[in-house]
């Protein structure tokens, strides 16, 4: 866009002079114009509206888990995505962090996960006098067997299948939309490219082929 | 009142547009490239996908993953501001009704990350009137839009295949990229049960067409907006050019109140709201032309009452807001167990389907009178917040690598199940005709204004038999296709007569029209054939409103295709001096 005109826009409407003066930059890098100070969050998500600033900010200045749920939800984060050969662990992709800030951006998992915690706790504190985080291994991984497979747990652990059910989706969310995470599951998009179709082993395999139609109408690279 | 007051601009345009998206920027393209001086008011902030786009980001750029919020109803990479709710500007609905309005507030509007899909409607779609005794027909045909679609085929680009379709014309395509894997299998079982599949048709840059837009690199995020405008979005390939002829004045966060009139009842104006200052301002004009989008422009209108037009403008007949429906829409998904463990590489593609199955049946066969189309979707989609969720209702059912496990689980085992389930599903969604209907309807609440003193629409619409049987048509279908592809159905095959077969709410699809519709006798209707207002001669309407029927095609196309039309006869109109 030519500066001028985009100036103009600037001065009729009333965006912020952030943006405009950006947009300069990329089809002109040669125009350097003094930007407003952008906060961090600006500078770190640019395009986002001014509500979305404000939101994102209200949730960053607040804490939800205490530092025992903390505690809790990592143990439990790991034992649901361990480190083995192919990757790291929940832990280590900071999937724990993920889900403290999830539960501000989403409040409706706040009950249950608060909830399901305090539940947690309190059948281990019945069954090994202390709570999840505080029992040894062995008797977590009893009390994790309890609630981990919703076909075969009993009737009354009904509520910590559910509980369990949230802790792996989120974990496993977490996870796999992190570096770590992209490596585990092998997924090799988003990056520019020319894509010339089903590569032919792959074909091949499932017996299919493009027509000659196809091969004459679509783009080949 | 102290120092409230209206602050008058002193420039007198030839157009104010209200509304930059797909119709009000090409009303604002046509008319500034004319040289006619235009004023464009955009109720949202300014938007430029080669600045704003967050297009490439990966999911852990979002603090979220790419989940949605209230800000960004399809996730926090998409390229749309605002959806189903916007803070203090509320609407409503009547007992019964449960209609869902979606209202982008940017430059651009929501075309900064619709579907691409660009459907030419066909002969009959002009006249199903004639062909099934329901609705009306429009007082124009193919004939008189074709030249249009040509045009904007070229100026705008599309890719696709002529394959001689009688109602799925042909045109001026690029060439389509080659199907994905699990396309090229639903290809293989819709064919061989009689169900076409051919290459979609999608507003994206598979090869260049000008100097300032690019060729698509195939991250399939286009829903995110193109940075390098290699698919076509009103704010990069008709506001920008627009604003560079320099005939272009951009109001941006400017809310529209009414439109103004003389003692003659001709428009003189729009009065809007500044919604950073809160401030009231007009702009005055020769012509007023509406692209604030099907619902808002009947909100316009009804809320400008006058002498002239004490039942709001251009209402005399009482047909603004009604005859308002949405594409119908049902959707199935499976997963492919043939695709379990597949090999890696990247199928991006385009964003959205390479192929499509357009409607291929005769309704006077049927018990419903209108058709629908299959869009598809499947693949390797980049692991997003909701990642393959709900696994516990997936590796208990199947083998993984040759063995049966207990659901659920945890460790390593499960970590080996992400991996095997990954790129496996399928998705199947219809999209079809509603018949519009006069007694569907939206209109102004007597009770609730919103934070801008505006008053709010009020909802009140219904499907009939005519959507609730197609919809279970389209459930029939896709769970023969997905039979026929060895698929297996895993959401969406639980419906029946108790939910309407899956039928979405009205509103859902975001394919609104028929507010405003045009037609000849002005009792009918309140728009002519060049959609110019009977009762208003310099007001003219370029969104979704001025529709009559819409074929099972998505609108955008011929939103695009009209307002050139009609753009062109306002700058003949205006050099004529005959309004």
């Amino acid at each position: 866009m030519d500066r001028r005109k985009s100036l103009k826009v600037m001065v009729l409407g009333t965006v912020s002079s952030g943006f405009l003066l950006e947009a300069c930059e990329t089809s002109d890098k040669k125009t350097i114009l003094t930007k407003a100070p952008a906060t961090t969050i600006e500078k770190k998500h640019p395009g986002l509206m001014k509500e979305e600033v404000k939101h994102l900010k209200e949730v960053n200045s607040t804490t939800y888990f205490t530092p025992h749920e903390m505690k809790t939800i990592t143990i439990l984060c790991d034992i649901i995505i361990p480190k083995d050969d192919v990757s790291g662990s929940a832990s280590d992709a900071k999937v724990p962090d993920f889900i403290e800030f999830i539960v501000k951006d989403k409040p409706e998992n706040q009950v249950p996960l608060r909830g399901g915690l305090k539940w947690l706790d309190m059948q281990c504190l019945t069954r090994y006098q202390n709570s999840f985080a505080e029992c040894n291994q062995k008797q977590q991984m009893e009390m994790v067997d309890e609630i981990a497979w919703p076909k075969k747990a009993k009737p009354e652990m009904k509520q910590g299948v559910n509980f369990f059910n949230l802790m792996r989706n989120l974990t496993a969310t977490g996870f796999y939309t992190t570096q770590i995470g992209y490596k585990d599951v092998d997924y090799i998009g988003n990056t520019p490219n020319q894509w010339n179709g089903v590569p032919d082993d792959v074909l091949k395999k499932h017996n299919l082929a493009y027509t000659p139609k196809e091969l004459k109408e679509c783009i080949s690279f | 009142m102290g120092d409230f007051q209206i602050k008058v601009q002193p420039k007198k345009y030839d157009a104010i547009i209200i509304g930059s998206g797909a119709g009000g920027g090409m009303a604002a393209y046509v008319l500034a490239n004319a040289g006619l001086k235009v004023c464009l008011l955009e109720a949202g902030p300014n938007y430029n996908p080669a600045v704003d786009s967050k297009q490439l980001q990966n999911a852990w750029e979002s603090p979220r993953r790419g989940a949605s919020t209230k800000y960004r109803p399809f996730g926090d990479m998409d390229g749309c501001y605002w959806g189903w709710e916007i803070d203090g500007e509320p609407y409503t609905n009547a007992k019964g009704s449960n209609w869902e309005w979606w209202r982008a507030r940017m430059v651009g509007g929501r075309t900064n990350h619709w579907g691409r899909i660009s459907l030419r409607f066909g002969p009959k779609d002009f006249k199903r009137k004639s062909i099934d005794g329901l609705g009306d027909d429009w007082p124009i045909g193919y004939d008189d839009v074709k030249p249009y679609y040509d045009k904007i085929d070229k100026l705008l680009g599309v890719f696709g295949t002529n394959e001689g379709l009688i109602d799925d014309p042909d045109g001026f395509f690029l060439p389509p990229p080659k199907p994905r894997l699990h396309e090229l299998m639903i290809k293989k079982a819709a064919t061989g049960i009689g169900i076409p599949v051919i290459p979609s048709r999608l507003s994206i840059l598979t090869k260049k067409i000008n100097d300032t837009r690019g060729q698509c690199f195939y991250c399939q995020q286009c829903g995110r907006s193109c940075k390098i405008f290699a698919d076509f979005s009103s704010s990069s390939a008709l506001v920008l050019p627009a604003i560079a002829t320099g005939n272009v004045d951009l109001v941006v966060n400017a809310m529209a109140r009414e439109i103004l009139t003389n003692k003659e009842g001709l428009a003189t104006g729009v009065s809007y709201v500044n919604k950073d200052d809160m401030q009231e301002y007009q702009v005055m004009g020769r012509t007023v032309i509406l692209g604030a989008s099907t619902c808002e422009s009947a909100r316009l209108l009804l809320n400008s009452k006058s002498p002239r037009h004490p039942n709001g403008l251009a209402n005399s007949s009482d047909v603004v807001g009604h005859y308002l429906h949405d594409s119908t829409g049902a959707d199935m998904g499976g997963i492919i167990p043939e695709l379990f463990d597949r090999k890696r590489y990247n199928e991006d593609g385009v964003g959205g389907m390479h192929v499509y199955t357009p409607w291929w049946l005769d309704n006077k066969k049927l018990d419903f009178p209108r058709g629908y189309h299959i869009e598809y979707g499947g693949g390797f989609g980049m692991p997003l917040y909701g990642f393959q969720w709900g696994m516990e209702n997936l590796n208990g059912t199947y083998k993984v690598k040759g063995k049966q496990k207990e659901a659920g689980g945890y460790g390593a085992s499960l970590k080996e199940d992400y991996r095997y389930f990954f790129g496996s599903h399928v998705g199947m969604a219809g999209r079809g005709e509603a018949v519009a209907m006069r007694d569907s309807f939206c209109a102004i609440d007597p009770d609730t204004v919103d934070i801008y003193g505006i008053p709010v629409l009020k909802f009140n619409t219904k499907y009939t038999d005519y959507e609730i049987k197609q919809a279970k048509h389209m459930k029939e279908t896709f769970a023969d296709i997905l039979h026929s592809m060895g698929a297996v159905s895993v959401w969406g095959n639980d419906d029946g007569p108790e939910n309407n077969y899956g039928l979405h709410a009205p509103g859902n699809i975001i394919h609104e029209a028929g507010t405003i519709r045009m037609g000849n006798d002005p009792k009918q209707s309140p728009l002519n054939k060049w959609a110019q207002a009977h009762e208003c001669k310099n007001l003219f309407d370029v969104d979704g409103g001025q529709f009559v029927s819409q074929g099972d095609k998505n609108i955008t196309w011929t939103i695009l295709a009209l307002s050139m039309r009609t753009s062109e006869y306002i700058v003949d109109q205006l050099k004529k001096n005959n309004i």
